[in-house]
């Protein structure tokens, strides 16, 4: 009996690492929520403070909401997290970052902006939340 | 489907910036194509991103992602012969993976 245990825990084993390499899952009910408070909910993130460390520049007006390139930077010390947020896109969670190791908490990435609407980033430092706001307006919506 | 990946690392001050550019529909499965039928959606959802095997970033990824993802991210503590590697995998169970050496 023992022998086939430990050749069942080794399949099991075996079974189990590809997706543990797999990192952590992807967290589809904050990417379901169709409203920002919605999945700032299921990302537990709660009372977060207005911060002028947070830096995001974005174009203040967009010709093509396909595509807008955008650039996320904290200075907050311990900062962990960055998620960015678009309100008024169908769905609002837009990215989550989580850096460790070295990594600055600075990205620069290109989103959907389906219109003219206030980008909102969330960051988390030290298990407190911080936030800051950008208006984007768009001229033509890029959610299809 | 070409899922190509492109990527550039400079470094500066012993901080790497690392640019990457993806290949990919990252369709958000809202669009109609030219008969009028709903494109299902296919997008990435989870990419990490590793210096010499260590993580160092994780970013999920929703529909709200613009087409062929572009982006850029920055590694402290970075040395020339360090391997910067990056993996994606998206909702229909497809993945990608690069890695660069920081020169």
């Amino acid at each position: 009996m023992t022998g086939r245990r430990s050749i069942l825990q080794m399949l099991l084993a075996s079974l189990l690492l590809p997706l543990k390499a797999l990192a952590a899952a992807w967290n589809r009910p904050a990417f379901e929520a169709s409203t920002i408070d919605g999945a700032k909910q299921v990302l537990d993130m709660r009372a977060e403070e207005n911060s002028a460390q947070i830096e995001i520049v974005a174009p203040d007006f967009a010709e093509n909401g396909a595509v807008v390139q955008i650039e996320v930077m904290s200075r907050i010390a311990g900062t962990e997290a960055i998620a960015i947020f678009a309100e008024r896109n169908p769905v609002p969670l837009v990215a989550n970052f989580t850096f460790s190791h070295g990594a600055q908490p600075y990205v620069i990435t290109r989103i959907k902006m389906a219109e003219s609407q206030s980008l909102q980033v969330v960051v988390k430092a030290g298990g407190r939340y911080y936030q800051a706001n950008r208006d984007v307006a768009v001229s033509e919506g890029g959610c299809g | 489907m070409a899922t190509g990946i492109k990527m550039r690392v400079r470094l500066q001050s012993g901080v790497a910036e690392v640019r990457v550019l993806i290949s990919h529909p990252m369709e958000t499965g809202r669009r109609e194509d030219d008969a009028g039928k709903l494109v299902p959606a296919h997008f990435i959802q989870v990419l990490t991103a590793t210096l010499n095997q260590k993580p160092v970033l994780e970013a999920q990824w929703g529909t709200g992602i613009a087409r062929d993802p572009y982006l850029v991210f920055y590694v402290a503590d970075a040395r020339i012969g360090d391997t910067i590697g990056i993996e994606w995998h998206d909702n229909k169970g497809e993945s990608g993976r690069h890695s660069i050496v920081v020169a």
